[in-house]
């Protein structure tokens, strides 16, 4: 089976400043995978690039298949993508935001009619079908963005810290879409400042300045560095060697 | 009257408080606790739960429309250019300088509350170390971890006496979260009575006191310790080969009370005491494999979710 994402030395530099230290790694279709790393440590950059929205400055790389090179439009349309900061329009209704992306990925008209339903129908949110976004629970709306940026069916979602300041009950409600999602194959490429959420990625990667410091299951990471918790395992990787550059 | 202290009040006084924005969103009824003196106070929420209007009222930057507070025995309304040149604000958003350097920033807020940088340095003195390397460069230029450093420097420079904090650990690693959370046990020594908020569970545990607050109500006000051992339902970590087929088959087992993820378990809160074999034979009869089933010591967010629900 063609892995969901392969880097091979993947690499990215501003000027002098390498932010991308030549990382190597797959990850296999429906799996979720943990993109750990402290502020700084480069977990941007590598994902831009694997989105197709940064040349790389040496390296390869191949995300469902397609090269982040020559291929990057190809990949735009297979990924789905959701941050904290970039999701919904506020001034748009929740029916509205699914109408609207359902044409920017070019969904035909029946098949948008028909995810509105199901959509809505889904996350039971009928209530605030007509409400314009910015006026929803913070809750809701993580929820809407995620079953939005997956509408479209794609092989692989990023999801950039999806769950920074939701309430612990809401938190887990998204991460049990996340399994569902993943259960039915697609695969997941989530970054967490939550070191118990990293728990529930199959395998977890750790940048420490610009490298891949620790690729491995929670258990075994755990295990290797003879640590309780992954925020154990997290510490003892990125606390001797911080610095600012 | 004195000036600087008094001793014999508590450090924050909140009685009843409440604050509307609009017809609808009620963003605190009726909230009331107290912070003693050299406490080290912890309002532990989700986004929305109404900790920034909270300390913003402190701050004397909003005005409540009903209820009363005192910081250090101020009224908020009243006394409010005492409370502000007495106290010590961080904001949840980044508001230094950005085009100032660490230096001219920190002398800005030195020079406003008509003090130097000297004066107090023995307070800021194990933060800015860190700091002092880049102390020429632009604050807009720092990282994440150090614009904070920056910040609770610039909130310290006067020796206030009660330091709010709104968020300062949102969005930041945990590395320099535990590291802040070191600066902040330092200042406690110091006898600064500090309030922070934040919604990350987890830090609960690094308070004296936590008031876990949601949709502007306060669920529990206790020590961290008395808020995990309120939780009285039998508590398991469950985990099997597949973690989301097992949170949907925990949920139909009649013993359950709830099911939620935690880490690489699934902590099932029972409705009643019964033998794990129960339960293990109710997954291999769901075709589960590796069946893991172990007692789990309840955390702050198995209380918080708990609480949630009875509302």
């Amino acid at each position: 089976m063609v892995p969901a994402i392969t880097a091979e030395k993947l690499t990215k530099k501003f000027g002098d400043f390498t932010a991308v230290n030549q990382i190597t790694f797959e990850v296999q279709k429906g799996e979720i995978f943990g993109f750990l790393g402290a502020n700084g440590a480069g977990k941007t950059t590598a994902m831009r690039m694997l989105n197709g929205l940064s040349r790389p400055t040496s390296g390869q790389a191949s995300v469902a298949g397609f090269d982040v090179y020559r291929e990057t439009e190809k990949i735009k349309k297979h990924i789905g993508y959701m941050s904290q900061k970039f999701s919904l329009y506020e001034d748009l209704t929740v029916r509205e935001n699914i109408q609207f992306y359902g044409g920017i990925y070019g969904l035909p008209g029946r098949e948008i009619r028909h995810q509105i339903k199901e959509l809505i129908g889904g996350l039971g949110m009928q209530e605030y079908a007509n409400t314009l976004v910015k006026a929803i629970p913070l809750g809701w709306k993580q929820k809407l963005s995620f079953s939005i940026a997956i509408m479209h069916r794609p092989e692989i979602v990023f999801l950039d810290e999806p769950t920074g300041g939701v309430d612990p009950i809401t938190r887990r409600q998204f991460w049990e879409m996340i399994y569902k999602a993943a259960s039915e194959g697609m695969t997941i490429f989530v970054t967490t400042h939550y070191m118990d959420e990293s728990e529930y990625c199959g395998r977890v990667s750790i940048m420490v300045d610009g490298r891949i410091a620790a690729l491995d299951t929670p258990r075994a990471l755990k295990e290797q560095f003879g640590a309780s918790s992954m925020n154990d395992v997290f510490l003892q990787l990125t606390r001797p060697n911080q610095k600012e550059s | 009257m004195n000036d600087t202290t008094m001793p014999t009040t508590q450090a924050i006084q909140v009685e009843s408080l409440s604050k509307r924005y609009g017809k609808n969103a009620q963003a605190l009824s009726q909230v009331s606790f107290e912070v003693g003196r050299g406490e080290l106070f912890g309002l532990i929420g989700p986004d929305g739960a109404g900790k920034t209007t909270l300390i913003r009222i402190l701050a004397t930057l909003l005005l409540a429309d009903e209820g009363q507070a005192r910081v250090n025995g101020w009224e908020v309304r009243r006394d409010y250019r005492k409370i502000r040149s007495h106290i010590g604000y961080m904001p949840g958003r980044f508001s230094l300088y950005q085009d100032l350097s660490v230096e001219e920033n920190l002398h800005f807020f030195a020079t406003i509350f008509g003090t130097t940088i000297k004066e107090n340095y023995e307070l800021i003195h194990d933060i800015y170390v860190q700091l002092e390397p880049f102390r020429k460069r632009k604050a807009g230029k720092l990282s994440g971890g150090m614009k904070q450093k920056l910040a609770l420097c610039c909130a310290l420079i006067h020796k206030p006496v009660v330091l709010l904090l709104d968020e300062p650990t949102t969005g930041v690693d945990p590395v320099s979260r535990q590291e802040f959370w070191e600066m902040l046990k330092r200042l406690k020594e110091k006898d600064i009575t500090i309030l922070v908020s934040t919604p990350y569970m987890d830090e609960a545990s690094l308070c004296d006191r936590v008031a876990l607050i949601q949709k502007g109500n306060i669920l529990s006000i206790d020590e961290p310790g008395g808020i995990v051992s309120a939780f009285d339902k039998p508590l398991l970590a469950v985990r099997t080969n597949d973690m989301y087929r097992l949170i949907q088959d925990l949920r139909e087992f009649e013993s359950a009370h709830s099911a939620f993820p935690f880490g690489e378990y699934v902590h099932l809160a029972l409705r009643n005491s019964i033998w794990p074999e129960a339960i293990h034979a109710y997954l291999a009869g769901k075709e589960h494999t590796g069946i893991e089933i172990k007692p789990a010591q309840a955390t702050i967010e198995d209380a918080f979710m708990e609480l949630m629900t009875q509302e």
